[in-house]
């Protein structure tokens, strides 16, 4: 479908044309890229860190089979009940079958880019249920009606002024442009939420199998509270949170808060076993958790690209990218943005629907470079190029790159061309910058260096029959 | 030493001077050049697209015309990048496979031919200018050459370099992607443009001159007097 890469290239060209919303992303990244390098420079060796973290990923990923059934194994064992969803509809069947079984109504949710993945908060919101994101950032941008920005900083394209008149039209509160004001007014709001809500719905950072505990990293407590307070709790997770021991998050926990957003270890790290157990005095009555397919073992069986299920959503490569510091985390419309959105998305949902995300893309590297866990990003990008011309070549473009092959492979073709170039170039200044410009899109803002009077094989070849 | 230079189409066509300078630099270490005549594209365009078939055809080209060869040195990063990286994937599984390998093995980005190879980092040339540098990603992230273009210039007489913020961030030509999404790719090059133009340099250097083009190209349109220059035409002058 084209739809998709119309709408990307659109709202590519609003975001590039917007200069102020460019300069927020990016002068917020650059201060992420300053706190980052402090963290990193606190690794003994930064590079041996991500060799280990990714080896340790490809070992869970690779025995999958095995380290997916012990971590279920070890769960069920103190009490929690495990669901298997194949499809975003199937988790949203188990999760509506849990709510509707304890007659809840109201749902508080701490960050989860599953929830987003299977579209949760519309489908409860539709069928009626009160949901409310407790992280401060996916509060504003569900008060303001949005998807997340970015998988880590989902409001970070909202200045302070924007949060105080959101929260005004939405909440009542008084203007304030003070952070912890602002904090504030959504914490009055929450912690009411906390206590009155049936059920508590969180995702997961990591899913440990030698101990049958899913591991959440945040920095607000909002997950703390989500899944201490209300009686019944959910867990949502993709199949390829495992991690084989406990004694990995000693590596991981430091590694994602560092790659993700520059600290040296988020505020507050929590291991989850199961429900309320005998003689325990608090925790919920019950544990659901929910083990989310949707076609990651699709990706898990293509051998090339199965490096990607290695990622532990950092969102470091979004950072570093120079097209997603550009035109911003909304334009990709989808639930994983960046390279790693670009790289996966295809492979989660159609990969001619989606393959113009790995076309978007100068190729430079900057993502695979900074990947915590090692993933080929950028080659992967080239490979959903690939795959994507050989299922479906465009007849224009196959045609264009036979003609390109024969003129670059026959010198006569070659200098005909060249001859041909010289030409189009005397009366390129009668099109130059207009729609009737074959090099319009170059044209439009780029001059267009002519060819020389000389060639260099021109050169050569006096040179050597002087 | 018996050297083949692999000048690319763009650098032939637009900037011969790049491959003189790079000829007379060569020659003046005492090396004789070859620049086999009949190849001139390394078929990454039609690669970067997802045509491999096609970027085959050309590239079985230059993987013959280059087998018999003693070093290879690329004027481009880039293409340099394609010969040396991504050849053993398009002929990975098929009867040039071996051959893709033992080219690479040969390959040499221009910089890197004269630093790591030869081990020669002073040229004798002289460059009164302020200049900064900008890395080309295939020659940085594919071919992990960060140091030669630096040690390079650092021997030159009278150039001062700045390195400005972001030396290592795309410029957003990436080929085929500059004419596909000329409003990302526009984007990024000012970003670059500006942190160029933040170090005060008279000069923009870099030893891609893919990333060069786009620049140049931007600058020349927002009517700015900072120009771009290749290494190599810095190094060949005295």
């Amino acid at each position: 479908m084209k739809a998709f890469a119309e709408q990307f290239k659109q709202r590519a060209w609003r975001v590039t044309r917007d200069l102020r919303h460019r300069e927020i992303i990016q002068t917020a990244l650059r201060k992420y890229e300053v706190v980052r390098d402090k963290s990193k420079a606190a690794f003994q060796d930064w590079q041996a860190a991500r060799q280990a973290a990714s080896e340790t990923k490809w070992e869970a990923i690779n025995h999958l089979d095995k380290y997916l059934l012990e971590f279920v194994e070890k769960l069920e064992a103190r009490g929690t009940k495990v669901h298997w969803a194949s499809t975003a509809k199937q988790a949203r069947d188990i999760i509506f079958g849990v709510i509707r079984e304890k007659k809840a109504r109201s749902i508080i949710k701490s960050k989860a880019m599953t929830s987003e993945e299977i579209h949760l908060n519309e489908a409860l919101e539709e069928a009626g249920f009160d949901v409310v994101e407790s992280d401060l950032g996916e509060f504003i941008v569900q008060l303001k009606k949005e998807a997340p920005y970015h998988i880590v900083f989902p409001a970070m394209h909202l200045t302070r002024g924007e949060i105080s008149e959101l929260f005004a039209r939405e909440l009542g509160s008084a203007p304030t442009d003070n952070p912890e004001d602002l904090t504030m007014i959504a914490r009055r709001v929450l912690r009411r939420k906390y206590i009155t809500a049936d059920i508590g719905l969180t995702g997961a950072n990591f899913a440990i199998a030698e101990t049958g505990m899913i591991s959440i990293t945040e920095n607000e407590g909002n997950a703390r509270l989500t899944a201490a307070l209300p009686k019944t709790l959910i867990s949502l997770l993709g199949i390829e949170k495992v991690l084989p021991r406990l004694e990995d998050l000693a590596l991981f926990l430091p590694m994602l808060a560092t790659a993700g957003t520059g600290q040296p270890l988020t505020c507050y790290n929590s291991l989850y076993g199961g429900p309320r157990q005998p003689g325990e005095t608090d925790g919920p009555e019950e544990y659901h958790v929910v083990l989310l397919d949707n076609r990651r073992t699709e990706l898990l069986a293509d051998a090339e690209q199965r490096d990607a299920l290695h990622c532990i959503r950092c969102g470091a490569c979004l950072n570093v990218c120079p097209i997603f510091r550009n035109v911003g985390g909304h334009t990709y419309g989808t639930t994983y943005s960046g390279p790693i959105g670009s790289v996966i998305t295809p492979h989660l949902r159609e990969l001619q629907d989606w393959k113009h995300l790995s076309y978007a893309s100068s190729l430079c590297g900057a993502c695979t470079e900074t990947c915590p866990v090692k993933i080929d990003l950028h080659h992967h990008l080239l490979q959903n190029r690939r795959n994507a011309a050989k299922q479906k070549p465009s007849a224009l473009e196959k045609f264009a790159f036979k003609l390109f092959g024969f003129l670059v492979n026959h010198p006569a073709a070659y200098a005909f061309t060249k001859g041909a170039g010289r030409l189009a170039q005397k009366l390129h200044p009668l099109v130059k910058g207009t729609r009737l410009d074959p090099a319009y899109s170059w044209t439009k803002t780029r001059d267009l260096p002519p060819i020389a009077k000389q060639t260099f094989r021109e050169y050569w070849k006096s040179r050597n029959t002087r | 030493m018996r050297v083949t230079l692999f000048i690319p189409c763009f650098v032939d066509l637009m900037f011969p001077s790049v491959g003189i300078s790079m000829v007379k630099i060569l020659e003046r270490l005492g090396h004789q050049i070859h620049c086999p005549e009949n190849i001139t594209c390394c078929g990454q365009p039609a690669f970067n697209s997802g045509y491999w078939e096609e970027s085959r055809d050309v590239a079985v080209k230059v993987l013959d015309a280059l087998t018999d060869s003693e070093v290879v040195v690329i004027a481009s990063g880039s293409c340099g990048a394609m010969l040396k990286v991504f050849y053993s994937e398009l002929f990975a599984g098929t009867e040039y496979a071996q051959a893709a390998k033992l080219l690479a093995a040969k390959c040499y980005e221009f910089s890197d031919f004269l630093v790591t190879k030869l081990g020669v980092t002073d040229l004798g040339a002289r460059f009164p200018a302020k200049v900064t540098f900008h890395d080309g990603c295939h020659g940085l992230r594919e071919l992990g050459n960060k140091r030669p273009a630096r040690d390079l210039l650092a021997k030159v007489r009278d150039l001062e370099l700045v390195e400005m913020r972001d030396a290592e961030v795309c410029c957003g030509f990436g080929g085929t992607f500059a004419a596909k999404f000329p409003m990302i790719s526009t984007a990024m090059g000012e970003v670059k443009c500006a942190s160029a133009l933040e170090t005060g340099a008279d000069y923009i250097v870099s030893n891609d001159s893919s990333c060069l083009m786009h620049v140049q190209g931007l600058l020349s349109r927002q009517g700015s007097e900072v120009k771009t220059i290749h290494l190599a035409e810095i190094l060949a002058q005295s």
